[in-house]
């Protein structure tokens, strides 16, 4: 164990020097991209908001029920079958057949190669799950056709996302899926997310639609609330234009009025049919609806064909730049919730720094100086691979630019404190050896070798513990199990190789001294 | 060095840890935890108010009239800083912080507010769940771990100290009211690992010396094993309670919890690996058989 070749000497000092470089670089600057990566830092020490989003489904899954009962109808027109009775409840279809076509029904929903109910081979699933009873049917969607619907208006959603965060032009901001319904987003140097988190909660549905005429609610229209809160109209469902037909929007002065308004502009689809109702809507009203809430309804004073027009209504500037920028980044699939919200201000993320480094320094120099006070020499060698464990420690969490936290912060206090034990178990059994081995060499040779087991068990334990916490933990608490776990590693290969290179060195010149240890 | 005898002592010591035992599940059953925001769901700030005239019941005054369900209000670290925890969350809202400061500062001056966290009802459930299964999935990986590594006799005497640090620790957080947060939980499971090394390391020992001396009664053998890994046990416990004692007046006040628990843990931990698992071979009647025997096979 104490025989070192000069190859291995070479590797272990040049290995140790390369990643002790990365932590150096954490507090040098560089101008190569490689050679100046520096730590992460977790939103709890440099501040931040973290905000977790989920989606509500339950509008989307309606909205898409609607639309197949749609295409079902058609389907079933197209091949000369009664269909009556729809109706949509509990996120199922129902509808009942002539009991004669029974048969026929079924096979068209429920074979593989089903145009209406789409087959998918991979996953041995419909896209809805048929449930038949007499002439009756119920159609609901699969687990699987659930998690394809629930993914794609994830995805959708989290593009929205992305487009507003970055137009609010927070510096880096990190957004990410969780699981097949939640969007995680996190904001360092954020210390009010109140704004974000008022873009993020609108879905931003525009429509453009006209107030019905004749004020009774009939077939074709609804009663909308206008966003003061303190009027309603009745307006008709058909929808003119929506949000998908912008192209831009922003806030702009009206010059006659003098106030705020959005002006925005459509694309070409979007400008024909604006143009074609307001020519012939001149002397209506338009209620111009946001979620269901009517901004503002207007009368045409003239037809609209240049594709340009504005929003008016009782707008200040932020409200209004707020309103084109969720205009601009386009509406959300469903609606989001959030359901965490974590966030800490820049000085108390700078306090925990500070709190942070004094404790691992005052950690650090009460360890050292109690391995120097009990093993004199062989202090300073655990000590020294203490060290360079930290060096090593750090600089592996810059190269993979892992982040660092807290709890992580107190990982690595606490890998300083428990890394001695390895080398504390190598001494004390060399120690044992040397009660009954006149031979120095032979005596340290066999300490490490009969210490191996236990100190491989003692460190897998510690290791097993950091992995489930990695792969449970959230956020912070992931930030302590890699240092955990990192930190086991370093420890490991300070003491065998560092430690132990310098143990031999010494040993194999001062074998003939009396009480080396 | 002079020999310790340990073993003298197993029964009242073993009487001590079930008495310990007892009282802690009877605190865990009728007392319960004092659950934070992360598993309770909520709303925790902690804030600075520039005057050290604002004081906790002024604080909880204006925050009860707000109608925010249960306020809690205490002092964390200097005299300005705070803590107040209340049921309602409204994460929602982009407006419910703002207006909560607001009328804070219209009652008490000005106030920072330093960490929001905000934990809706259906995170907060799984959050328990996944710490209730990261705990378990630990216990199980190191039970699966030490019955690989040793006989089912060392095996037992591990898990049996591993329960007793993890439920003494829990029952002294639940008699002093202390806070569980999702940090006790990373702290409760680097008990779990440093218990369990404390323990491999001295059953390493008793292993080797089962298989060196026949004659010598598992009682005696213990105690021999205890003390020949007893310097390196203090050296360990001694270097790692430094760093947490570090952590825990240095470190700020939101590792105090943590590094409490793990200061609690360390020593449990130490006393488990002598106290609980060297008396449950004892009474298992381990002997150089108990090894002979497997490594036969």
């Amino acid at each position: 164990m104490l025989y070192f070749s000069k190859l291995r000497v070479f590797s272990v000092l040049i290995f140790t020097l390369i990643i002790s470089y990365f932590t150096i670089s954490n507090f040098t600057k560089v101008d190569d991209e490689f050679f100046s990566k520096n730590i992460k830092l977790g939103l709890d020490l440099q501040g931040g908001s973290y905000l977790l989003l989920e989606i509500d489904n339950n509008p989307v899954i309606v909205q898409r029920l609607q639309s197949k009962v749609l295409e079902l109808k058609k389907f079933f027109k197209d091949k000369n079958i009664k269909i009556r009775n729809f109706s949509i409840k509990d996120q199922s279809i129902f509808f009942d057949v002539n009991i004669t076509k029974k048969e026929e029904v079924l096979s068209l929903l429920d074979d593989d190669k089903s145009e209406i109910n789409t087959y998918f081979q991979q996953f041995k699933s419909h896209e809805f799950d048929i449930e038949n009873e007499d002439n009756s049917f119920k159609l609901t969607y699969s687990d699987y056709g659930l998690v394809l619907l629930k993914n794609s208006s994830l995805d959708q959603a989290i593009e929205t996302v992305r487009r507003r965060v970055d137009e609010v032009g927070t510096n880096e901001p990190n957004i990410l899926k969780r699981g097949n319904d939640r969007i995680l987003v996190e904001l360092p140097g954020l210390d009010d997310p109140g704004r974000i988190k008022s873009l993020l909660g609108k879905t931003a549905n525009l429509t453009f639609q006209f107030v019905a005429t004749n004020q009774e609610q009939s077939f074709g229209t609804e009663l909308l609330q206008y966003e003061s809160g303190d009027r309603e109209a009745i307006v008709s469902k058909r929808i003119i234009i929506s949000g998908d037909n912008l192209v831009d929007a922003k806030p702009t002065m009206n010059n006659q009025t003098n106030q705020t308004v959005v002006s925005f502009s459509l694309d070409r689809v979007g400008a024909r049919k604006f143009g074609k109702a307001t020519s012939s809507g001149v002397g209506k009203s338009l209620a111009i609806i946001l979620d269901g809430k009517i901004i503002s309804s207007p009368t045409v004073q003239e037809p609209i064909v240049g594709g340009n027009g504005q929003i008016s209504g009782d707008f200040t500037f932020q409200s209004a730049t707020d309103l084109a920028l969720l205009l601009r980044s386009g509406a959300l699939p469903a609606p989001l919730n959030i359901i965490e919200e974590r966030t800490v201000g820049p000085d108390l993320g700078k306090d925990s720094i500070n709190a942070g480094i004094m404790s691992l320094i005052i950690g650090f120099i009460l360890v050292v100086a109690f391995m120097f006070y009990k093993y004199r020499f062989f202090g300073l060698i655990a000590n020294l691979a203490l060290i360079s464990n930290l060096f090593l420690l750090v600089g592996i969490l810059t190269l993979f630019e892992a982040t660092l936290t807290l709890p992580g912060i107190a990982g690595i206090i606490l890998t300083v404190g428990m890394a001695v034990d390895a080398n504390v178990l190598i001494f004390e059994r060399i120690k044992e050896e040397l009660k009954n081995e006149n031979n120095s060499i032979i005596a340290f040779d066999s300490g490490y070798t009969k210490s191996r087991t236990t100190i491989l068990d003692a460190n897998i334990t510690t290791l097993i513990a950091a992995v489930i916490l990695f792969f449970m933990g959230s956020g912070p608490i992931k930030g302590f199990s890699i240092t955990l776990g990192i930190g086991i590693l370093t420890t490991l290969f300070s003491v065998y190789f560092i430690a132990r290179l310098i143990t031999a060195f010494y040993v194999i010149k001062n074998k003939h001294k009396e009480k080396l240890i | 060095m002079k020999t310790i005898y340990f073993n003298k002592f197993y029964k009242s010591f073993n009487i001590l840890s079930g008495i310990l035992i007892i009282s802690s599940l009877v605190f865990l059953v009728f007392k319960g935890l004092n659950f934070g925001v992360d598993f309770k769901g909520g709303t925790l700030i902690e804030l600075r108010t520039n005057k050290s005239s604002a004081n906790i019941t002024k604080i909880r005054d204006s925050f009860n009239q707000m109608n925010l369900g249960d306020v809690s209000v205490k002092n964390f670290g200097n005299e300005t800083d705070f803590v107040v925890k209340f049921e309602k969350q409204n994460s929602n809202d982009p407006k419910f912080i703002e207006e909560i400061k607001t009328k804070l500062s219209n009652s008490i001056g000005t106030v920072d507010f330093r960490r929001v966290e905000n934990v809706g009802p259906k995170v907060s459930a799984e959050l328990l769940r996944s710490g209730v299964i990261a705990i378990a999935l630990s216990l199980a990986a190191m039970l699966l771990y030490i019955w690989v590594r040793f006989e089912w006799q060392f095996s037992l005497g591990a898990i049996l100290a591993l329960f007793h640090d993890v439920i003494i620790t829990l029952g002294v957080f639940s008699v002093f009211s202390l806070e569980i947060n999702l940090s006790i939980v990373a702290a409760v499971l680097t008990i779990v690992g440093y218990s369990m090394n404390d323990t491999v390391v001295i059953f390493d020992r008793v292993r080797e010396n089962l298989r060196k001396y026949a004659n010598v009664k598992i009682f005696e053998l213990t105690n021999i094993s205890i003390n020949e890994t007893l310097s390196r046990t203090i050296i360990t416990s001694v270097t790692t309670l430094l760093a947490l004692l570090s952590i825990f007046i240095f470190g700020g006040e939101i590792l105090k919890g943590f590094s409490l628990a793990m200061i609690l843990g360390v020593i449990f931990g130490t006393y488990s690996s002598i106290y609980i698992a060297n008396p449950v071979l004892v009474s298992l009647k381990v002997s150089q058989r108990t090894i002979v025997k497997e490594e036969k096979e």
